[in-house]
């Protein structure tokens, strides 16, 4: 028996279609890059010593939270969930009831509030997937609604304190598993040790593959430069958690739900369902997909992800209080919008919601350390969303 | 006296040259007609005339009226009188016929509008134009044949000389056609001189004083119709560059049993209660047979498959869908695609493809249960599937991951077809798979729609092009309202016999009324 002999030439793509192919995606992660690298100077050194970016992750973790599933809506086509922030203040409200007053166990107050979630889900998923009234109308509607229902739990008061157990949501930290070296948390280090030779391992085999299918890659310098700036990233990254507390419980629940989401999205059928639908929806009804099924799950989802948010929110003020959530509907689809979302659906990444809203999340605490006003802040936010927009309007013009 | 003299005409997108020193001599008072595949430019060389592509971003001189032009914008070529009517129609659904004759030319002083000025012009532009509709009736509740008369008037309330119009008949039915092509020989009896960018070559012919052929980017020649008649055949071959002996490709039809057969399928209107709009039709297809269904657009052939396909259109369905002897029940769309049937929509764009989306995601897309496992998909074995389709159906494009939104039509038609070939049907049906695509373009895909009856699969095939059903069908059924208004074998049928079957049926439903 004779073996054929094949001889293939690996097809590189050049670095300019490379980095032209991923040049929204790059362009804000350099900019975060930029824009970290401004404000460490800019606070003297303040932004990245370890309790502060500790602090960032706390900081920001609900709105990463909501950035997430607000993906999920806007990739159905532009569609926005308004009421994120009364429905994360609510499920506060209710936990906070239920564990202050009535003195619940936490675990279960916390399950309770999750249903909740899913209630709040069914209810609005309904009116937006099966009757078709347009979702910025009926969120608009759950926004004055759950913050009227927040209101008349709390009677307009704050509930406070919660037991330590609850609070250790936001504030807690894993345990070192390792011989405590003074000062020093060896945990990050070792999981990001192990995470850095998962990542290699897989980057390599995913390449192998595509050389092998014969579809165009990186070329090797670029490839190994990205693959290193990663482990580089985080390892510094975990270092200076390291020197800090450790790792914050918070950052694992935020890593779980960012790798199951972006895996779910990337991976799965009803991930490219979601895309499909907010490409063209009458093809994907066409193709056989149930878009009002798809509606309905991604409100769900949505209302769901707020639960979580305002569970993790209130852990970490350590009370329930009636305004609270306000403002972050809006935090999240900036979030997504500068990650490179577009308003018309079927384009953006979980990803991309991330580094969006760690932009806005660096740019809130640079400006706070630099003591620049909340008025400030928030006009240097608006300008920046606008300006990220624009980016990606012009450079799609461009393109064509 | 020439009117238009476009010369050494070249354009550039990035590294691709759309155009190659192209030339063009229109005389006035002439119809002009600019044939060509898909790609060939002529739409390019529109744009440039009309200011789509400002001056500066081509080489090359226009010369309109014996004035040099150089056009920055299509306000500028529209004040000297060059107005182009697009293929999708720039008409404002919402507004009235009046306010879309006069957009941004409206009858107005100090930018207050003169409604009773506005009125009565519109009435008389109608009036040239054939329209007889109240010019306060909304866009939106007329049908494309006569918005495409609103356009018209629109070019000649901006007191046009050069009308220029792309593919206007590519959505009209023949009647609507027929008229749009009295109208344009009418207009140059009073001296408006045309441009008519067509596929539809009999319609070139019959209305055209001159051709002229563009072909990859140049131009090939300009035929004078003035000088004596020419056949189609002879135009196709400066097209394609060769001579296309046999438009449709050959193929021993080896027809099966009964596979397919619909009963008394009835359908009504989804928005408007009580109209029925399938009226009892029963077709059967064999195994291995294409079934053609002509008619008239607007006769319910699109309704009637969608009907068929997962009650996509109507409602208040009733009938059989027997399959292999089995009766089915099928209540989605999803339920269509699990027993076999496939749908290749006439609507590319909207209901077809996912333009921002690549070849790869749009062939998977109805089929991801294949390429997945537990609900995750398998990218190695999506990539494999595209590579293979790809190939296989000669789809043109840089890779696997080009957007949809960037190939030819033909090619995106190409792609839909891949989607539903992967999808493993049994039944498919292709409505209108060949509008709007090019000589070449159209033979692939007959060669494929044989390859699919070759094996086996029962095809039903939907064209308002009479001579493409003739060439490719086995069995033709004939529509018309609604209702099956005749049956004819390959062997008996022509086109006068299908137009015959219309025509009688109609003058029928008269005679009831």
């Amino acid at each position: 028996m004779e073996t054929a002999k094949v001889t293939q030439t690996v097809k590189f793509e050049s670095i300019g279609y490379t980095l032209k192919a991923n040049i929204r995606q790059y362009a804000m992660l350099i900019a975060l890059v930029f824009i970290m690298f401004f404000f460490q100077i800019a606070t003297n050194g303040i932004l990245l010593v370890p309790m502060n970016v500790t602090n960032l992750i706390l900081q920001n973790s609900y709105v990463l939270i909501l950035a997430i599933g607000m993906t999920l809506c806007i990739l159905t086509g532009g569609n926005i969930d308004l009421s994120v922030g009364s429905v994360a203040a609510f499920i506060a409200a209710i936990v906070g009831k239920l564990i202050i007053e009535m003195k619940m166990n936490v675990a279960t107050a916390i399950i309770t509030g999750l249903l909740m979630g899913v209630v709040i889900g069914v209810w609005q998923g309904f009116w937006i997937a099966y009757i078709r009234i347009p979702a910025f109308i009926v969120t608009l509607a759950g926004m004055l609604l759950f913050r009227g229902l927040t209101n008349t739990i709390l009677k307009g008061l704050t509930l406070s304190p919660f037991p330590r157990s609850f609070q250790s949501i936001s504030s807690g930290y894993l345990p070192d598993f390792f011989p405590a070296i003074s000062g020093f948390n060896l945990t990050p280090i070792v999981f990001s040790a192990i995470f850095s030779i998962f990542l290699m391992l897989t980057q390599v085999k995913k390449r192998r593959a595509k050389i092998k299918s014969n579809t165009g890659v990186m070329p090797p310098v670029l490839f190994i430069s990205q693959l290193l700036l990663i482990i580089v990233a985080v390892n510094l990254f975990a270092c200076s958690l390291a020197a800090y507390k450790g790792i914050p419980i918070i950052l694992m629940i935020l890593l779980a739900l960012i790798a199951g989401y972006h895996f779910f999205t990337t991976k799965t059928v009803p991930g490219r369902y979601i895309y499909a639908m907010g490409g063209n929806e009458r093809a994907a009804q066409l193709s056989g997909i149930n878009t009002n099924r798809v509606l309905f799950f991604v409100y769900l989802n949505m209302a769901v992800l707020s639960a979580v948010a305002g569970i993790v929110f209130a852990a970490r003020t350590d009370s329930a209080f009636p305004l609270m959530g306000s403002g972050f509907e809006l935090d999240a689809i900036a979030a997504c919008f500068i990650g490179g979302a577009s308003a018309t659906g079927g384009v953006g990444t979980v990803i991309g919601a991330i580094v969006g809203a760690l932009v806005m999340g660096v740019l809130n605490n640079g400006m706070s350390i630099m003591g620049i006003g909340s008025d400030w802040q928030m006009t240097i936010k608006g300008f920046v969303l606008l300006m990220a927009v624009a980016f990606d309007v012009l450079s799609k013009n461009r393109a064509k | 006296m020439v009117i238009l003299e476009m010369k050494n005409i070249s354009k550039y997108f990035g590294p691709v040259k759309a155009l190659d020193n192209v030339n063009l001599k229109v005389t006035a008072g002439e119809i002009h007609a600019l044939v060509g595949e898909n790609g060939a430019g002529k739409s390019t060389l529109m744009n440039i005339l009309s200011g789509v592509y400002p001056y500066g971003t081509y080489s090359g001189e226009i010369l309109f009226q014996g004035e040099k032009c150089a056009f920055r914008s299509i306000r500028e070529s529209e004040r000297k009188g060059i107005a182009i009517i697009h293929q999708d129609l720039a008409l404002i659904p919402y507004l009235s016929i009046a306010e879309n004759i006069f957009l941004g030319n409206e009858r107005a002083k100090w930018s207050v509008i003169d409604w009773e000025k506005t009125r009565r012009d519109a009435v008389s532009l109608l009036e040239k134009v054939g329209l007889k509709e109240n010019p306060n009736v909304l866009i939106k509740d007329l049908g494309v044949g006569k918005q495409q008369l609103v356009e018209i008037a629109k070019a000649l309330a901006k007191e046009v000389k050069l009308l220029i119009l792309d593919e206007p008949t590519a959505a009209l039915n023949e009647e609507d056609s027929d008229n749009l092509l009295r109208l344009l020989l009418e207009l140059k009896r009073s001296g408006i001189t045309a441009i008519l960018i067509s596929h539809k070559l009999n319609e070139v012919i019959k209305v055209a004083d001159a051709i002229t052929i563009l072909r990859d980017g140049t131009t090939i020649e300009t035929i004078d119709l003035r000088d004596g008649e020419i056949n189609e055949d002879r135009i196709i071959k400066g097209m394609v560059g060769r001579e296309l002996t046999d438009r449709f490709p050959k193929r021993q039809p080896k027809i099966g049993e009964v596979y397919l057969e619909i009963k008394n399928w009835t359908v009504y209107d989804p928005k408007i209660e009580g109209r029925k709009v399938i009226k009892d039709v029963s077709i059967r297809v064999h195994r291995g047979e294409i079934v053609g269904i002509s008619g008239l657009m607007g006769s319910g052939r699109t309704e009637f498959a969608m009907s068929i396909f997962g009650k996509a259109y109507g409602r208040q369905i009733s009938g059989e869908i027997i399959k292999a002897g089995k009766k089915l029940a099928i209540n989605s769309i999803q339920n269509a695609i699990e027993n076999g049937l496939a749908y290749v929509t006439e609507d590319r764009k909207n209901a077809g493809l996912i333009l921002i989306s690549d070849i790869r995601q749009n062939i998977s897309l109805a089929s991801l249960n294949k390429i997945s496992k537990r609900g995750v998909i398998d990218d190695t074995e999506e990539t494999r599937v595209a590579t293979e389709y790809r190939s296989k159906l000669n789809i043109r494009s840089s890779s696997i991951y080009q957007k949809i939104q960037n190939l030819s039509g033909g090619n995106q038609q190409k792609v839909m077809l891949a989607k539903w070939i992967f999808a493993a049907p049994d039944i498919l049906i292709l409505d209108e798979p060949t509008r709007g695509i090019d000589v070449g373009a159209k033979y692939e895909i007959y060669t494929i729609i044989n390859q699919l009856a070759e094996e086996g699969k029962a095809i039903i095939f939907i064209s308002s092009e009479l001579p493409e059903v003739l060439g490719l069908c086995d069995r033709i059924y004939v529509m018309n309202e609604g209702r099956i208004v005749g049956e004819l074998t390959k062997e008996d049928a022509s086109q006068e016999k299908i137009m015959r079957c219309i025509m009688q049926s109609m003058q029928n439903n008269r005679g009831v009324l």
